[in-house]
């Protein structure tokens, strides 16, 4: 196949054609003109219009979770209208006949009309929590994405950081939501927090005095929450994800490696029109999507639950999905708690509530800097990473992935012994252990199936791709033929960055005179082992050898068909 | 930049560069891109359709209406709403999209990146600005201006923090000892049933009964739902009775219990949730928060998962009348632990 060898940004094939004759804006006439004198609009969207967008499925991700959020800003304001952020108690006497006459909060009372009396109300509150739900699943997956493919090195560390940030104040958002109907799951969940909170060592009482407004459960933490939840996180949130978004487009966005596609430049669709009616029409399809869920599958039915009253619970109560690794760390952790004189140290509250959170967002946080550390790498990078090319990096993720799966599943630790029929005791037990020896396995799996992927690749650059046809030599041998694979794949296949092995430099130089050490002996042994997965990629003469021996090797029983192919 | 480590990207496989460009189906048939055309045009036309169709519902489907179907039961307001809603929506995201994959031009064009950070030239530049600055404002040999800003803006933080302490009453001992270290329970508080609060006479209590109940007193709170609903979080008890010869009963806790009625908190020593599963048999009662499990035959030590510390018992008497009556407080707060805490008067297996 014939291919242009470089291409050009100017040259005349990429030009799209105008069509003679009016250009629609031509002169800048009425209001878009009336604007531009004002703010200079033109200036501001000339070269922006038509900025460079790559295309994959995988920058869906981030896209998800931003129109998700949209969404939640549109429902979140209809509910509004009509919750009471208030823990009065009243006696209900609405519509839904099974709860007359009970007292009960009038948040509670308020969320109830909102099922059952506001038309499209129900439809509105099922959207928004479906919603809620996709934004945590969205922003995790796409945080994966970027961690996987290496979105995250230099220039992005910052986005990085935002992006932790985000997903930070998603849980919150998302807590602080989940909290106010004041239903029983909520206020089973708030006391938790009440005890998550006491536990703090030495301000624990202060911080749930002063968060509660006094004992547990007052009556002014829902209000609270509701300031939280509808003006304090979303408006953090509006920020970053504004930040978030101006640094890609600053950055411009990251590509997949491919023929044509290098560090200097970025290949895609443009801005306008294309990029903008797929992300636009991609918007109405999460939209319409999400409305659909919220049409067919239930969710919060708040009016089964019941109002909360401090000395009710249901068995299996559980919180939503991404709170779930906090409850399991909760669940399986061993009960250690000092008491030192006239005080009491609840580390089995805070160490897996507080302390498992931090340690999350802390590891996830410093990641970017701990692999710049050790790879010593302080170059741009805008060719995203494959992630078996990244072998111990993608073992690390796929670790960290397992590592909270464990304390995911502890969570439902009881639910699993219901549906097993297994010992809880027993499965405690086994997750306390899982969650260490897990990741660990995980870690060398993954690293083992990188190597094997890696040597994958080379194995169809240098002798082809198994072509399914068996062939029988003169001499009554068989062999599977391989048919080479085309220029564009082997060049995906081969052309990323390697990292030799560094030598420790001296720590004197030559004269003797002691200087810091560029790379220290520790350094460069990490750094070896972090490489140590990365195979050689074969060299250009490798290559060639391999085909030229297997053309000999083939002659015999090449097909024409075979060699029309193997042009290349 | 620095390159104290090198990055090697070498191509055994030259660029071939970006692929030529492929025509789609609906560039090369006519055919296909009016019809193309048409499908965009009717996702775009049966909007206004839908959205109709939602007006229709919303003004003439009643909202006591529901639908079966297969098991399905909804309100049928609901869910027309939010199909006729949700298909109008996504009809709009359709079309877009097919829009742009089929009719838009797509070819793709090559944009070239420049390094985030600024030219040597530009930060040269940016950093005499600032000098320029700098020497302007006199701050260098203005060292008593620099030095006192510095201290006067973190200083306006604090009074920013102070203004928070007031969000609620300060715990100090005072504090404490007048809320999460007590409970209503008192000397000669009547123990009632939770929802009806009727009292509850030990003869009529069998053997492996569990009867979850509340002081008596909790009714005087019915005018304040708010301090009812306080008390209620601490001074939750169940009472089971258990056959006496099975069950161990430290000496100091004789005459806690009534022939093997003995009462204690409902309110789990780990974060405070409700105790509810009661084994009878085994006198195991189990949280069905995070699985923590108290052995009431054995003064309510922990047997199994994250609690720590013994659900704290309610010493229980009878009156004249054969009622089950409180014979003091609890001797320990109840619930969840705090700082402040001293944890040395909880019960302890082996203790006595
Ligand atoms: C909470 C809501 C979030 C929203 C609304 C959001 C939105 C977006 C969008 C629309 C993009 C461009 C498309 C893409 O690369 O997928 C993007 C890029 C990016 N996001 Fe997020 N994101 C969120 C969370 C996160 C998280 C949790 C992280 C990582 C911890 C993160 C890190 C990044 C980075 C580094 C980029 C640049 C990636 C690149 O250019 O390839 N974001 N984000
Ligand atoms: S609250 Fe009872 S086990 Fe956690």
């Amino acid at each position: 196949m014939a291919k242009p060898t470089t291409v050009s940004s100017d040259s005349p094939a990429l030009d799209v054609a105008t069509p003679e004759g009016k250009k629609p804006l031509a002169g800048l006439g009425g209001p878009a003109g009336w604007l531009d004198d004002r703010v200079g609009l033109a200036k501001l969207s000339k070269g922006n219009l038509r900025k460079v967008f790559p295309d994959h499925w995988s920058f869906l991700l981030g896209e998800i979770a931003l129109y998700s959020f949209i969404i939640l800003l549109l429902t979140g304001v209809f509910l509004t209208i009509w919750f009471k952020p208030s823990m009065a108690e009243v006696e209900y006497q609405g519509t839904y006949q099974l709860l007359r006459g009970l007292p009960m909060s009038e948040a509670y009372q308020s969320t109830l009309t909102l099922s059952f009396d506001v038309r499209g109300g129900l439809l509105v509150r099922q959207v928004h929590h479906w919603a809620a739900m996709l934004f945590v699943a969205a922003a995790t997956v796409h945080m994966l994405r970027i961690f996987f493919t290496g979105a995250f090195r230099k220039p992005r560390e910052i986005n990085w950081l935002i992006g932790i940030g985000l997903l930070s104040m998603a849980l919150i958002e998302g807590f602080a939501g989940y909290s106010l109907p004041d239903d029983l799951l909520s206020g089973t969940g708030l006391r938790f927090v009440d005890g998550l909170i006491r536990s703090i060592p030495i301000i624990g009482t202060w911080a749930e005095f002063l968060v509660f407004g006094g004992e547990f459960p007052g009556t002014i933490i829902v209000p609270r929450l509701y300031m939280v939840h509808i003006l304090l996180v979303p408006g953090l949130l509006l920020a970053l994800i504004g930040a978030h978004l101006a640094l890609v487009v600053y950055h411009k966005h990251t590509q997949y490696p491919g023929p044509g596609r290098t560090e200097k430049n970025v290949v895609g669709y443009p801005l306008f029109p294309v990029y903008m009616a797929k992300a636009g029409g991609f918007f109405f399809i999460v939209f319409g999507v999400t409305v659909l869920m919220g049409t067919f599958l239930s969710i919060n039915p708040v009016w089964k639950f019941g109002p909360y009253t401090p000395n009710q619970i249901t068995a299996g109560s559980q919180p939503d999905w991404y709170m779930g690794f906090v409850e399991g760390a909760i669940r399986i952790f061993p009960p250690i708690e000092w008491h030192l004189g006239h005080t009491t140290w609840s580390w089995q509250i805070f160490l897996p509530g507080v302390g498992m959170l931090g340690l999350l967002f802390g590891g996830l946080a410093a990641y970017p800097f701990i692999e710049a550390w050790i790879t010593g790498d302080k170059s741009e990078h805008h060719l995203l990473d494959r992630p078996r090319n990244a072998p111990t990096r993608t073992s690390f993720g796929v670790a960290g992935i397992t590592w909270y799966a464990m304390f995911w599943i502890a969570g439902g630790n009881d639910i699993l012994a219901n549906t097993f029929g297994g010992s809880l005791n027993a499965i405690t037990w086994a997750m306390r252990f899982a969650v260490w020896v897990a990741p660990v396995l995980a870690f060398i799996i993954t690293r083992r199936a990188c190597m094997s992927l890696q040597r994958n690749d080379q194995d169809r650059v240098l002798h082809g791709a198994e072509s399914g046809v068996i062939v029988r030599t003169p001499d009554g041998g068989y062999y599977e033929d391989h048919m080479p694979i085309p220029t564009d794949e082997a060049y995906t296949l081969t052309q990323h960055a390697e990292y030799p092995s560094l030598e420790p430099t001296a720590a004197v130089d030559e004269n003797g005179v002691p200087m810091p050490a560029q790379v220290t002996k520790r350094r460069a042994r990490v750094r070896d082992w972090f490489f140590r997965a990365n195979l050689a990629k074969p060299s250009a003469d490798e290559i060639a050898a391999a085909h030229s021996h297997g053309d000999e090797a083939h002659e015999v029983e090449a097909s024409d068909e075979h060699k029309a192919v193997s042009q290349h | 930049m620095s390159s104290e480590v090198e990055v090697t990207r070498s191509h055994p496989v030259p660029d071939p560069g970006i692929p030529e460009h492929v025509e789609r189906w609906v560039d090369v048939d006519p055919a296909a891109s009016r019809r193309a055309e048409r499908q965009i045009a009717a996702c775009f036309g049966a909007v206004p359709l839908l959205a109709l169709g939602f007006i229709v519902v919303y003004f003439f489907v009643p909202k006591t209406w529901a639908i079966q179907f297969a098991g399905l039961h909804a309100q049928a307001q609901n869910f027309w709403l939010g199909l006729l809603g949700g298909v109008a929506i996504l009809l709009v995201g359709i079309g877009a999209v097919q829009w742009a994959r089929l009719i838009m031009g797509d070819h793709e064009i090559s944009e070239e990146r420049h390094p985030a950070g600024s030219t040597a030239e530009d930060r040269e530049q940016a950093l005499d600005e600032v000098h320029e600055g700098i020497t302007q404002s006199d701050l260098p040999r203005r060292k008593l201006i620099s030095t006192t800003l510095k201290i006067a803006l973190p200083s306006l933080a604090l009074p920013a923090l102070v203004t928070l302490l007031d969000m609620g009453p300060w715990p100090g001992p005072g504090m404490r000892a007048a809320t999460i270290e007590t409970t209503i329970w008192a000397e000669g508080v009547h123990l009632v049933t939770d929802v009806t609060y009727r009292r509850i006479k030990a003869v009529d209590m069998v053997v492996g009964e569990l009867v979850n109940a509340a002081p008596e007193n909790i009714q005087d709170l019915n005018n304040d739902p708010a301090a009812k609903a306080a008390a209620t979080a601490k001074a939750a008890i169940i009472i089971v009775r258990m056959d006496p010869n099975t069950i161990k009963i430290p000496q100091s806790r004789k005459d806690w219990q009534v022939d093997g009625i003995l009462c204690y908190s409902k309110i789990c020593t780990h974060v405070g949730c409700p105790i509810s599963l009661w084994e009878h048999q085994t006198h195991h009662l189990l949280c069905p928060c995070h699985q923590s499990t108290f052995d009431l035959g054995n003064s309510g030590v922990v047997v199994f998962g994250p609690a720590a510390r013994s659900l704290p018992q309610l010493p229980i008497t009878t009156d004249s009348e054969g009622y089950l009556v409180a014979r003091s407080g609890f001797t320990v707060p109840v619930g969840p632990s705090y700082f402040e805490r001293d944890s040395t008067h909880d019960y302890q297996n082996g203790d006595n």
